[in-house]
């Protein structure tokens, strides 16, 4: 991959391409390449939610055969690869590690609200929306960053970031809320706003 | 008429993160099923995770492991199972919520916690957190009370009056332990809800101490 890292773009664009050609050709060069891109990540992700180093190779092989089974549902206008091969993670991790089912909506549900009709142009904003979010993770100052990390991939509570950073809870909300709201801006929705 | 009230910032990003617990999700998925507008801020939320993964480190992986996965993959695998036959007709109730439940209202067996008031507990196993539907009389008071923890409500049918909102289908109301609050139903049809909370609501007033453990809310 090393030639695709002057352009994280385009290499974005190819690895989008992979989950495409599985989908459509059974492509085991496009699943090789999406492989070594994503497998030593996701080892890294299993262990920080608190797996052994066997372990997380064991999820991160079943991360990856889901990968290769279901890539027909990848719609690269709604979620770049690493987005999407990240849900499949999360998912397996909330399995294994919570031992929980993870509720989530159906879209084929006869009670299931669709989206709107779109115009044109908010259907391109859609389609940049990732690249908005990256753009701005990259903007967040290093205090946001390390709230996001630990709040997603170390499975902290509000309460024990709290303690971990010797912050009060408050303030480790209100930079969990004031990063989202960058976030949110970039995406050019305006929240109506939880109460 | 749209939702007006939406998920937290820090709720869609745990849920978004997987940390959130079963009960509280339920919430936030069924709310999800309700709210493109919120479908629009969880997609970014699974955004970040996505690039989160794109910044962390490369793991050293075991020789064997990609040999093994491509020989996994060259598996026969079996048909997928059958697309499940889905109802039709006037649904009250959202997924993932109904099946939780079992069916849809016309299907749910109620059991009266107070005079105008009647609930179902839903056992999720393993979750501290307890989740409930709440059905109350058009316009019931719900006793006032606090909270030792955070109290989430969904509304899906009729409208609930909380300080000086009206929430309706769809509508979400987040309070936490600085919250004291006296919702009541609307008028015209029962409210019915979702509840989740984290631990036992405090009620205010000698009567409604005394209606607690009946409530057992």
């Amino acid at each position: 991959m090393d030639e695709l890292r002057s352009d994280p773009s385009d290499c974005k664009d190819v690895l989008s391409g992979c989950i495409v050609r599985i989908a459509e050709a059974q492509d085991e060069a496009a699943f090789e390449m999406l492989f070594r891109h994503f497998a030593p990540r996701l080892k890294s992700y299993f262990t920080k939610r608190g797996s052994d180093p066997a372990m997380a190779e064991e999820i991160t092989q079943e991360a990856m055969v889901s990968v290769w089974k279901n890539a027909a549902q990848f719609d690269p206008e709604r979620a770049s690869a690493a987005t999407w091969i990240f849900t499949i993670a999360r998912n397996l991790s909330v399995d294994r590690f919570r031992r929980m089912r993870r509720p989530s909506f159906d879209p084929n549900d006869p009670a299931f609200i669709p989206d709107d009709e779109e115009p044109p142009d908010r259907l391109l904003e859609r389609a940049e929306a990732e690249q908005k979010v990256r753009d701005v993770m990259n903007t967040l100052s290093p205090n946001e960053k390390n709230v996001l990390m630990l709040s997603f991939y170390e499975d902290r509570s509000h309460g024990e970031i709290a303690q971990r950073l010797g912050l009060p809870v408050g303030t480790v909300k209100s930079r969990i809320r004031l990063a989202f709201g960058k976030l949110r801006a970039a995406l050019g929705g305006d929240s109506g706003a939880g109460r | 008429m749209s939702v007006q009230f939406h998920v937290s910032d820090d709720l869609l990003l745990s849920y978004a993160a997987g940390t959130l617990d079963e009960a509280s999700s339920l919430l936030v998925a069924t709310h999800l099923a309700l709210c493109p507008h919120c479908r629009a801020r969880n997609a970014a939320a699974d955004a970040v995770g996505g690039q989160l993964l794109e910044a962390l480190p490369a793991a050293d992986l075991s020789d064997g492991l990609m040999p093994s996965v491509m020989a996994q993959l060259r598996r026969p695998t079996a048909a997928p199972p059958p697309v499940p036959v889905r109802p039709t007709s006037d649904i009250v109730i959202p997924e993932p919520l109904r099946s939780y439940l079992g069916g849809d209202l016309a299907s749910l067996r109620w059991k009266r916690v107070a005079p105008r008031v009647q609930q179902i507990v839903i056992d999720i196993p393993g979750c501290r957190p307890q989740a409930r539907m709440l059905r109350f009389q058009c316009g019931t008071q719900v006793p006032a009370h606090s909270h030792a923890g955070r109290e989430l409500t969904l509304v899906l049918s009729g409208s609930l009056c909380d300080r000086d909102a009206v929430l309706q289908r769809g509508d979400v109301a987040e309070t936490d332990e600085q919250t004291e609050h006296q919702p009541h139903a609307g008028p015209g049809e029962d409210c019915i809800c979702l509840a989740v909370t984290d631990a036992p609501l405090r009620f205010k007033g000698v009567l409604a101490r005394l209606m607690q453990p009946l409530l057992r809310i």
